[in-house]
């Protein structure tokens, strides 16, 4: 176990460094100059190497790509260029917005999903399952960025019952109470961590049902149920904890979300999480910005593949020998 | 919406209906074919995207108006839904039901050609993986590895803002690049298990070469896992497009896809909300057949899985 934990470890750290190289000369081969954008034909090529020296962005990659290295090894992600700040600042600012959305979203995806799942496995092809099959097949066949707009059309612009955009209001909050801020914050979380929240509890729970009904099918449940396991304990003890495995690996793909984000649904809602960050480093070529966020999520991605495998080796017996053998 | 419009319309549905019946005729004479019209959902699934197909073929046809023409900036300004525009009007008073027809053909056109790139790729990858195993599989896996861990929307419009300017082909060939992962991972499990049966030993004795067995012998067995997955990609790839549209780098104005539509619309969400509305349903409904029918095509193929 520990052996085969080293060899996971170390081949992670290879694909996160791959993925670091890939993407550091991915933005070098691409053409255009930061900051200026498309404006950079008119700039003459005399000012053009200027910005690049300032920007640090001459000199052969080779020289470039070691000296990044360098500054990642001390910790240092370098200077937004336009954000005039250090990278780490501006993701200290983005990560708990992220975190705080992204985990509202997790919860609900999960906690419906799962219960849908379960629920619909157990009145299989009787009128909820049919009813809510046609339901999760809707939301998890819709754009999540459209369903966005259309809550917010409804809940927002028609009912108004939620705020259309932000993550508190931005006049009343500092002033006020604290506590009208925590609940004006929850207020606005809604409808971004419903949107997400749904679609992801579709997929859930089209998952979990399939784990369910794959389970009620093997042979232990069967022999189970002849030596006369009450029914409820079969569901629950023999049915729902083997179903639980494969959901692991669902957590697993679903933890770098936590801190990556979600690019559209926070450009929709305005929420100033990592995914908005990420998509605006990108659109203005903030180099920096994309080498950290991209470091980030590649680790996030890794990390919950490894989080995942460890997880499932601790919760499954079999797979353990497995391995060990 | 003129009469012949509403009136080819009308053909288009019972078209159709038609190729749906058609289709179960014909596959009624196979065990398979009967499994996949056994799944509650594969006939509407088949009729809806039967049904978008050749509206998208005959656009011109099913409606009265050029998608990008501006009826009448004044008067046809955000039009709520009519007779005469059914699906009402946008911003620049174009019609919505014109852009969306003539979108389909678009729409569709990327996702088919994104997931044939997506397949081709991930297959081959997979079944090369599967085969040679040993180092092979290990470089190209860890490859695939490292090809999840990259967040492809970043990818994206990573490939999409620096290199401004894509073309739609180039576009394609993008989102097929970064699609092909979870394919090549189906087919080389596949591909595992297939190696080691006698008609691969059979056709390795005869002589045949690697690349031979590959193509001729062993992936042919693993079309099921494909043919699958290709239903799935294309969803996939629409609703890609549609999320790359909204950030302004999808398949550019004036020509209409269902995501630039969308894009387009969401700006005037409170005033004309049908033009943000029907592009998404749209999408929704061709993505929902997708997945209806690569679930019973699952189930056709693949009797071994229990209808999920």
């Amino acid at each position: 176990m520990t052996a085969w934990l080293v060899r996971r470890l170390a081949a992670s750290i290879a694909i996160v460094f791959l993925v670091v190289t890939l993407t550091f000369i991915l933005m070098d081969v691409a053409p255009g100059v930061p900051m200026i954008g498309p404006e950079e034909r008119i700039v003459d090529s005399a000012a053009r190497a200027v910005i690049r020296h300032q920007l640090g962005l001459d000199g052969p990659l080779h020289v470039r790509y070691v000296s990044y290295l360098r500054e990642l090894a001390r910790g240092n992600l370098g200077i937004s260029f336009p954000l005039h700040r250090p990278v780490a600042d501006a993701l200290a600012d983005a990560i708990p917005n992220t975190l705080l959305l992204a985990g509202a979203a997790l919860l609900l995806d999960f906690l419906l999903g799962l219960g849908l799942g379960v629920y619909q496995a157990l009145r299989v092809h009787r009128l909820p399952d049919v009813l809510l099959g046609n339901a999760t097949l809707f939301l998890y066949s819709v754009p999540t960025f459209w369903l966005g707009l259309i809550l917010l059309l409804v809940f927002g612009a028609w009912l108004g019952w939620f705020p259309v955009a932000g993550m508190s209001d931005p006049i009343l909050c500092p002033t006020v109470s604290s506590l009208y801020c925590a609940m004006d914050r929850l207020w606005h979380l809604v409808l971004p961590a419903l949107t997400l929240g749904l679609v992801g509890a579709a997929g859930t729970a089209r998952f979990q049902r399939a784990a369910m009904l794959e389970v009620a099918r093997q042979d232990y449940i069967r022999t189970a149920r002849a030596k006369g396991v009450p029914e409820r304990r079969v569901v629950l003890r023999h049915q729902l904890r083997n179903a639980l495995l494969p959901f692991i690996t669902l957590f697993g793909l679903a933890f770098p979300f936590l801190l990556t984000g979600a690019v559209l649904i926070e450009t929709i809602f305005a929420w100033p999480g990592m995914g908005r960050l990420a998509t605006d480093a990108i659109l203005r070529r903030d180099y920096p910005v994309v080498n950290a966020s991209v470091l980030l999520a590649s680790t996030m991605v890794v990390a919950g593949n490894l989080l995942a495998d460890v997880l499932l080796a601790v919760a499954d017996p079999r797979l353990r020998v497995r391995e060990t053998t | 919406m003129t009469l012949r419009a509403w009136l080819a319309l009308m053909v288009a549905l019972g078209l159709a209906a038609w190729v749906v019946a058609a289709v179960r005729r014909r596959s009624a004479a196979h065990e398979s074919g009967r499994r996949f019209f056994r799944h509650p959902t594969a006939a509407w699934g088949l009729g809806v995207l039967a049904f978008f197909v050749i509206v998208a073929v005959a656009a011109p046809l099913v409606t009265p108006y050029n998608p990008c023409i501006q009826l009448d900036i004044v008067g046809l300004k955000n039009q709520a839904p009519s007779w005469s525009h059914p699906l009402g009007t946008d911003l620049y008073s174009r019609d919505v039901w014109c852009r969306m027809a003539f979108g389909a053909r678009v729409s569709l056109t990327v996702g088919a050609l994104g997931m044939l790139v997506a397949v081709t790729i991930g297959a081959t990858v997979g079944a090369v993986a599967g085969y040679y195993r040993q180092w092979v599989d290990a470089v190209l896996m860890r490859g695939v590895d490292v090809g999840l861990a990259l967040p492809r929307l970043f990818v994206l419009l990573l490939a999409v803002a620096l290199w401004e300017h894509l073309s739609l082909a180039v576009l394609v060939l993008v989102m097929g690049l970064t699609s092909w992962f979870g394919t090549s991972r189906l087919v080389r499990a596949e591909v595992l298990s297939l190696r080691e049966r006698d008609f691969v030993a059979a056709a390795r004795a005869l002589g045949a070469g690697p690349a031979r067995i590959i193509f001729r012998h062993v992936l042919p067995n693993a079309a099921a896992p494909i043919i699958v997955s290709a239903a799935l990609g294309i969803g996939n790839v629409l609703l890609l497009e549609a999320s790359l549209s909204f950030l302004g780098i999808g398949v550019p104005p004036p020509a209409p896809s269902w995501g630039n539509m969308i894009a387009d619309g969401a700006p005037n969400l409170a005033t004309a909300p049908w033009t943000t509305l029907f592009p998404g349903l749209a999408i929704a409904l061709v993505v929902m057949a997708l997945n209806a029918v690569g679930d019973a095509l699952r189930e056709a193929l693949d009797p071994r899985q229990e209808a999920t």
